[in-house]
């Protein structure tokens, strides 16, 4: 069992609390290719933060590849984050000032590992996504769907257990969302564990599975 | 640390506006620091070397005239001090008076050797304790001995400004003879000109001035060396016990302080350093907060920094950065900055502390009757340089750390939202 949630609650505090996921539980298997669909405000995007361990939660358990992910310290979030999870955002989340190369290779940078040997694997990925040639150019100077596979190169650089995609198409357009789910199905299929949080019922249906959330629970 | 070192200068490139305003403000609160100090040094180095030609224990005590009637008498009545006074300083005064030595003048007379002649020279005649009250440096031969007064010979001690005058070979003017009037003296030491005063001043023996010119018992002078004045009350109980001493043998209104004029270099120079006191004291306050602005400077341009790049930390926090990763990323950009700007701002400083010295350190101040360097080593001690660099490296480190600090408190997806 790669993902595993027992009775998820959390809520944001505030003047008013707003209880939003209300008792997820979720098996997801090693090699899985799986869809978070529901509609804006039902949850699906705490979820993946609390998966991605980018926000803890209040009750019951998650458990990522024999590991209980409960009260971390910052630091050993980050440890976790950096080794575990390889993350694709809807707008990228470069580095502006660094290029391609130096993007991928960041998490790298926070292993400790050296500049030339994290160069090298940065080249090595970014041919993976067919990007080798643009390997110094700043984001800026690049489309939205090379943007996306420079992120899916810095996302499996550090080997991880699963990628969280948080609307890895949304800012793309059509033919842009064809290239990189392809490459999404492509990492799959060499055995990778994906996690997609979507919207696009087209994007869903090319997943495994579809989990529907709405009004923070598991329908 | 290299790596971080790479990773620092390329977001200080990517910044190179922001780098540069802060590098602008630490660079030039050093550079004005070490000016100043330098500055400061220059008016203060100018007051010691002032003062090295002064004994701080001669008390000199000239006549004056009375500005109060007394007993009958009117003001205005001339005060002349004769050779007892001498004898009544000592013993009046035991505790406060070392000794006391008279002096006689005859200022107006010309002297010449062969056809090398000065028009208008100053004879003193004076004892051997004179030249240590007077600080008078010998640059060759001695200068006025016991011998010397007791046998009333005529002998002199001439400048060295002087001796260039009077001899063409300068270098041989010991126990050559200079005639000063109608009588000719053998000059037996030659004496540092402190360039204060553009007259001629020549030393001969007290007696014999006194015997020559006629000058009976009345003395010009008198010279005490004084013993246990240390604070500037023990030295004004003196003059003013001093003044009443006097006032009964030469009949003036003890309150009286134009009968006798007492120049006291002790007093003179507590003033000196009170002022050199606080000159410093000032030049370090207002160099404290030049560097103040400094890190004022540094602290609120890592603010905005952090707060512009909360997204970018976002970001690096999720792909694996450390909370103890942002604040050193942080603290070190500040460091780094300080540090390379800073030290800029202090070769600035030093080079131009240099160059003052270069240009008025040398320069002297014709004042028409006496000459003065006015600004001496205008320089600052590499130490206090050094000093002032690490002071603002750690300050600007802190002022990293506080704006990092808060950065690394933010959660990721917080960061990311912005």
């Amino acid at each position: 069992m790669m993902i595993s949630l027992k009775g998820i609650h959390k809520t944001y505090k505030g003047a008013q609390p707003l209880h939003v996921l209300k008792g997820i539980d979720l098996n997801i298997e090693e090699g899985e290719f799986v869809a978070i669909m529901g509609a804006s405000g039902s949850g699906k995007s705490t979820l993946l933060n609390i998966l991605g361990i980018l926000d803890d939660y209040d009750e019951g358990e998650y458990t990522l590849n024999g590991t209980l992910i409960k009260d971390l310290s910052e630091t050993k979030a980050a440890e976790y984050r950096n080794r575990m999870i390889g993350f694709v955002f809807q707008s990228f989340n470069l580095i502006p000032y660094k290029d391609a190369m130096e993007n991928v290779a960041l998490p790298l940078f926070y292993q400790g590992v050296s500049r030339r040997k994290r160069n090298e694997l940065a080249l090595e990925y970014l041919d993976k996504v067919g990007l080798k040639d643009w390997a110094h150019h700043l984001p800026s100077e690049m489309s939205g769907g090379q943007k996306q596979r420079v992120a899916i190169a810095r996302a499996l650089i550090t080997h991880p257990q699963i990628i969280l995609a948080d609307e890895p198409t949304g800012a793309l357009d059509s033919k842009t969302t064809v290239e990189v789910m392809e490459l999404l199905k492509d990492l799959n299929k060499q055995g990778l564990t994906i996690v997609v949080v979507t919207h696009e019922q087209d994007v869903g249906e090319q997943t495994n599975r579809i989990i529907h959330i709405v009004d923070g629970q598991i329908v | 640390m290299f790596d971080y070192i790479i990773e620092i200068i390329g977001s200080l490139r990517r910044n190179r506006l922001r780098t540069l305003a802060t590098g602008f403000a630490v660079a030039s609160g050093l550079f004005l620091l070490i000016v100043l100090q330098g500055a400061g040094n220059g008016i203060i180095h100018t007051f010691e070397q002032n003062s090295e030609d002064f004994s701080f224990d001669a008390i000199t005590i000239y006549p004056g005239s009375t500005s109060m009637p007394f007993e009958g008498m009117k003001e205005g009545r001339s005060i002349q001090l004769d050779e007892d006074d001498q004898k009544v300083s000592e013993k009046a005064f035991p505790n406060e008076v070392e000794h006391a030595v008279a002096q006689v003048s005859q200022s107006g007379a010309s002297a010449s050797v062969g056809e090398n002649y000065l028009s208008s020279v100053t004879l003193e005649g004076v004892y051997p304790e004179t030249q240590d009250l007077e600080a008078v440096k010998m640059l060759e031969g001695r200068f006025i001995n016991k011998i010397d007064l007791a046998e009333q010979r005529k002998v002199i001690v001439i400048s060295n400004k002087n001796r260039k005058d009077l001899f063409k070979h300068g270098e041989h003017a010991l126990n050559q003879h200079v005639r000063v009037g109608s009588v000719s003296y053998m000059v037996v030491g030659v004496y540092k000109d402190d360039e204060m005063e553009n007259n001629s001043t020549f030393y001969a023996p007290f007696t014999t001035i006194r015997t020559i010119y006629g000058k009976g018992k009345f003395v010009d002078e008198l010279h005490l060396k004084s013993k246990n004045l240390t604070t500037e009350e023990a030295n004004e109980r003196f003059e003013e016990n001093y003044r009443k001493a006097m006032a009964g043998k030469h009949s003036y209104d003890p309150a009286d302080k134009s009968a006798l004029w007492i120049w006291n270099n002790a007093s003179q120079n507590a003033d000196m350093n009170k002022a050199s006191n606080i000159l410093h004291t000032a030049l370090w306050v207002l160099g404290l907060l030049t560097l103040l602005s400094g890190v004022t400077g540094v602290s609120n341009i890592m603010l905005i920094s952090v707060k512009e790049r909360t997204h970018e930390f976002g970001i690096r926090k999720a792909i694996g950065a450390k909370p103890h990763n942002i604040i050193g990323m942080v603290v070190m950009e500040s460091i780094v900055i300080t540090t390379i700007f800073g030290y800029i701002g202090m070769l600035l400083g030093i080079f131009f502390c240099e160059y003052m010295d270069a240009t008025v350190g040398s320069q002297t101040m014709d004042m028409g009757v006496f000459q003065q360097k006015y600004f001496v080593d205008p320089t600052v001690d590499i130490s206090t340089c050094i000093t002032a660099t690490i002071v603002i490296i750690i300050a600007g480190a802190l002022a990293g750390f506080f704006p990092a600090r808060k950065a690394a408190k933010v959660k990721p997806i917080e960061a990311l939202r912005g």
